[in-house]
């Protein structure tokens, strides 16, 4: 094919670099901003920035929520992906056995509920009769298992030779074995793959969160960040709440802490983003199986 | 199976079977469990559409009400305005937005022996990871009294613009923000199935003098339509779902006669209004019931015309 630069090349380069240009430009606004001045509540337009202040993150660490909202956070995605993972990857070995009993019924089950859910009200009420409230599990249990990674997996499984297995089952290996010491080894990529997009989940998990729990103590990074934009704007509308940050807040300039808050919770995912990319095929496949 | 199994006594019993498998079973237990605590006892509770939920008495308790929860729902104004804007959004997104990772797709791969190709994926495709929470607080930023809009519309000497509070600029604000979020994702998934087209058909159409854009029109696109077909199907069967997390996350008072959901109509009936958890459970079973007819369409079609379904 031909390699040279012709006008129609330049012309679709030139639009796709625009476009890049604004889908970066709020990122890269929000990390200057961050940086921003103390100067009360004006600021001024910074495109290239002239102050590097740290002052929105000195206060971040001193007042307290977000660094435990960070801890929180890195809690939930850690045990949350372990859960996600020892839910997904059992299950997903004993489906893929296409000769077990009763497993087409018990797919078909699974398969239904990505059609049909009991709606929110129930699911909350199901959840309080836990007593998850006021319980970081919260974040974790009600999502252990994703269906579309879980029939992604399986059909992993499913397609790896029996043969495989063979020789272990002659030795007299169970199948929990064999799963442990042969299947899950030798599925390595795939199992990257899935942690990788659990843990993102997990990281940006905020909906059970804020149903049930009370005290804000244990709200995760999101939640603490979700706080900080309702309670900051309210700030423009005199609110007594909004007082209460301003004068807290002393002269940092608002926008500089929500940004600064944003970034804290948006580096962690840039930290695991060239991971990921790695796994993109493999990811938007998650997005449209075929069972 | 491995042969010895069929000389172990007694296999075709039901305890022989459960025996062979047991270790099977027990790897499923995680699994079961799950799905009936969250997947399958919720829908037990969608009897509360059917009877007036009292707190003390819990869901088995309640008295039945003869349907009143429905003349309820059906009465409110809310709920018709939170119908109305599903359909209106979803419709929005389905003209608006689903069009635009095919033409990213196409563009990108005019330039996919670029260096940049891969520097611009990178970038569109990066908010893709980001919950709506952290790119909320980054649009409101942007967009709010100070934010830097507002502050280069002063420099012009312009009027503030509220792009925030005004319902008609906030529908184009959540195809926008949308777009800016999934559509980098989105092209993956078209570019996929464009990287398995065949070269060799590109070089015959080069022998035969066609210029680039009679390859993407007779080449490319025919490729990529079954893709295409499957992810219309898949967006029309999700049509009762406008985006509960990024419209919750953005939306505020001013704006709810254009971008209240269902979902957020739900939300805020149960939780902030306190209509009562008997109607928020009507509302959900509703929308479940027509999500789950449209979804199985979609299905069903998508077998009609010769694809596996969409899921």
């Amino acid at each position: 094919m031909k390699k040279r630069y012709d006008i129609p090349d330049i012309i679709i380069e030139i639009i796709l670099g625009l476009l890049a240009l604004v889908c970066f430009f709020p990122f890269y606004q929000t990390v200057i901003q961050s940086f921003g001045e103390t100067a009360g509540m004006q600021t001024k337009i910074q495109l290239i920035p002239h102050t590097f202040n740290l002052s929105a993150y000195k206060y971040l660490i001193s007042e307290g929520k977000a660094v435990r909202g960070l801890f929180v956070s890195l809690f939930v995605t850690c045990t949350g992906t372990f859960v996600n993972m020892f839910c997904t990857s059992a299950g997903a070995y004993a489906l893929s056995k296409k000769q077990l009993p009763g497993r087409n019924f018990i797919l078909n089950a699974i398969i239904f509920t990505m059609y049909f859910s009991g709606g929110l009200i129930p699911l909350f009420l199901t959840i309080q009769k836990l007593g998850l409230q006021n319980n970081l599990f919260v974040m974790i249990l009600p999502v252990a298992v994703n269906t579309f990674y879980l029939i992604l997996m399986k059909n992993y499984f499913g397609a790896i030779p029996a043969s495989m297995e063979e020789s272990a089952k002659m030795d007299g290996a169970n199948d929990i074995t064999i799963l442990f010491r042969i299947i899950l080894p030798i599925s390595l990529p795939i199992l990257a793959a899935i942690a990788l997009f659990y843990a993102v989940d997990r990281w940006n998990e905020w909906w059970f969160g804020m149903l049930f729990l009370n005290d804000t103590k244990l709200y995760p990074l999101q939640l603490v960040l979700r706080e900080a934009i309702t309670n900051i704007s309210m700030l423009f509308n005199n609110s007594s709440v909004g007082a209460e940050i301003a004068s807290k807040t002393q002269e940092i300039y608002p926008d500089s802490i929500k940004s600064a808050i944003i970034v804290i919770s948006a580096v962690p995912i840039m930290i695991v983003y060239p991971s990921l990319q790695k796994y993109f095929s493999k990811g938007i496949m998650m997005g449209s199986i075929k069972g | 199976m491995y042969m010895p199994d069929s000389k172990i006594k007694g296999r075709n019993t039901a305890a022989g079977v459960f025996n062979r498998y047991k270790y099977l079973y027990l790897l499923l237990i995680p699994l079961a469990v799950y799905y009936i605590i969250f997947c399958y006892l919720p829908m037990y509770g969608i009897v509360l559409a059917f009877k007036s939920f009292d707190y003390s008495k819990g869901i088995i308790g309640s008295p039945w009400n003869n349907f009143q929860n429905f003349r309820d729902v059906f009465s409110n104004p809310g709920f018709w305005t939170a119908f109305r804007n599903t359909m209106i959004i979803s419709l929005g997104r389905l003209v608006i937005e689903f069009p635009i990772p095919i033409i990213l797709a196409l563009l990108f791969d005019e330039i996919s022996k670029r260096k940049f190709s891969r520097v611009f994926q990178t970038i569109f495709t990066f908010p893709h990871f980001l919950s709506w929470i952290i790119l909320s607080g980054i649009i409101i930023t942007l967009l709010g009294n100070n934010g830097i809009v507002n502050q280069l519309l002063a420099l012009c000497g312009l009027p503030k613009n509220s792009v925030l509070m005004n319902g008609k600029s906030f529908l184009g604000l959540l195809f926008v923000s949308n777009i800016w979020k999934e559509a980098g994702w989105s092209t993956i998934i078209y570019l996929a199935a464009i990287s398995g087209i065949n070269p060799e058909l590109y070089e015959a159409a080069d022998i035969d003098g066609a210029d680039r854009f009679q390859k993407m029109c007779v080449i490319t696109l025919p490729a990529i339509k079954n893709t295409v077909v499957i992810l219309l199907l898949l967006a029309v069967g999700n049509m009762m779902n406008g985006g509960f997390d990024q419209i919750f996350n953005l939306y505020n008072p001013a704006v709810y006669s254009t971008s209240d959901i269902l979902d957020t109509f739900v939300y805020r009936s149960a939780f902030t209004d306190a209509t009562g958890f008997g109607f928020s459970t009507t509302v959900g079973f509703m929308k479940s019931i027509v999500n789950f007819i449209l979804l199985f369409g979609a299905d069903r079609i998508a077998k009609v015309l010769g694809n596996e379904g969409v899921f």
